[in-house]
């Protein structure tokens, strides 16, 4: 099978690379069209700011090229919020491939910090991602900005409020936490993405 | 819910674990790797790799022992120890570290903070903080705590949160070592003023100790070293625990 990661100017690429290769996977790392087109999936992945990777997006033309993807497609993290249609993070327009907007977290009380950072259950799991899941399982989150429940959403997350923790539409899948560093779990849901 | 973390923390020197003694069926738990992985299955939420090794060949291997751990452990993983400069992250965070912590660079010189918040994002950056409570308050300490500075633990917590730090990791010295318990009501203290999440570190003799740092300390996380390498806790047992007295933990 061959995987494509979407490289750009987000960090911690290199831990989904890590995560394919435990999963007997070599993927490629590649900004090329053509490399990123003829994959069988691709991955966006990433950590980062809104608004300048969006600019790197479009300043290389790959947000037309993620946008015209056929394949199956998984975002994560920031990689998420990037395929939706707009982020209050420095009021960025996105690629809108999920017809909804990305929020800043607003706590409740002084015990809920922003970034949410660390681990939280996956409820309400309703899609082939999750095939196999008899529970809530608890994955690795980081991050200041949700996507509230829409008509995408595969699974919440409870912090300050319910939201989103993973969205799927047509071939694009995405997740708000970071497979790729959420033990057997996460896992267990690449596996489950790279047999779509 | 958010799950409280527990964290145990490796010492590296030259490439090797420094206090990984009593391991059970662990045949090298002088490997950083091995080490890290049995924690990681018994439960461990992260973990954190300290480079206590000072001469520049130490860095470098170090270095690459952080590649290797990227590529063998799906938890995430911060590393820490003699990062000075923005360089030193990059190289880490190149290597395949999640997070890295900073402590004395950070007191010598505060921008860094805003630098490593404003080049990788404040998620990466873990600001460590050494203190001890004097007659005048509790103030912190550079290198490894040898040497006090006249920066009060509160104020120091606060600009560091300002400036962009991810999360504090907060060491009670007097409590470090000790097994008496975290220092609760600091921590509690650092909890309710800062807007990022707080590591309590020092002071882990029981699992009752983990119980009281985020009940009374109201600590998003716990670390420790010597009760978790000396198998006198054991994580998975840990974990059960703290369920049961109904504290959001990752099973």
């Amino acid at each position: 099978m061959y995987v494509a990661i979407v490289k750009y100017n987000a960090g911690n690429i290199c831990s989904v690379k890590n995560a394919l290769t435990r999963c007997g996977i070599e993927p490629v790392l590649t900004d090329d069209p053509e490399l990123l087109m003829k994959a069988d999936k691709v991955i966006f992945p990433g950590q980062g700011e809104a608004r300048s990777t969006m600019n790197y997006l479009k300043e290389h033309r790959l947000d037309e090229v993620i946008k015209s993807l056929t394949q199956p497609v998984l975002g994560i993290c920031i990689g998420m919020q990037l395929l939706c249609r707009h982020s209050e993070e420095q009021d960025t327009d996105c690629l809108g491939i999920f017809d909804t907007d990305v929020l800043r977290f607003r706590p409740n009380t002084s015990e809920e910090k922003v970034p949410q950072m660390g681990w939280n259950t996956i409820n309400n799991t309703t899609s082939e991602l999750f095939k196999g899941f008899t529970k809530p399982e608890f994955v690795y989150f980081v991050h200041s900005f949700y996507v509230p429940e829409c008509g995408h959403t595969i699974a919440t997350t409870d912090y300050t409020l319910s939201y989103s923790s993973a969205l799927h539409k047509d071939n694009f899948y995405a997740t708000q936490f970071h497979p790729e560093k959420s033990g057997p779990v996460g896992e267990r849901i690449i596996k489950n993405f790279l047999e779509l | 819910m958010l799950a409280k973390r527990i964290i145990p923390c490796l010492d590296i020197k030259d490439g090797q674990t420094v206090k990984g003694i009593n391991f059970v069926n662990l045949h090298h738990a002088g490997d950083p790797i091995e080490l890290g992985k049995a924690y990681s299955e018994q439960g461990a939420d992260e973990l954190v790799y300290l480079d206590i090794t000072a001469s520049h060949e130490g860095r470098k291997t170090f270095t690459e022992l952080v590649g290797r751990i990227a590529k063998e452990i799906n938890i995430p993983f911060t590393v820490g120890g003699g990062i000075n400069e923005l360089s030193d992250v990059d190289r880490l965070l190149n290597a395949g570290a999640d997070k890295i912590s900073i402590n004395s660079a950070a007191i010598r010189r505060p921008e860094l903070i805003d630098e490593i918040a404003n080049h990788f994002g404040s998620q990466v950056c873990v600001v460590a903080i050494d203190a001890k409570q004097t007659e005048r308050g509790w103030k912190c300490y550079l290198n490894g705590g040898r040497l006090e500075t006249e920066r009060d633990l509160f104020a120091w917590a606060k600009e560091a949160n300002e400036r962009g730090a991810g999360e504090i990791l907060f060491t009670s010295m007097d409590h470090d070592g000790v097994k008496q318990g975290f220092a609760n009501e600091a921590l509690h203290q650092l909890s309710t003023m800062l807007t990022i999440p707080v590591i309590a570190s020092g002071g882990a003799g029981n699992m009752e100790h983990f119980r009281d740092a985020f009940t009374q300390g109201h600590a998003d996380a716990a670390l420790a070293a010597s009760v978790f390498h000396f198998g006198e806790i054991k994580i998975s047992e840990l974990k059960e625990y703290l369920k049961q007295q109904n504290i959001t933990i990752r099973l």
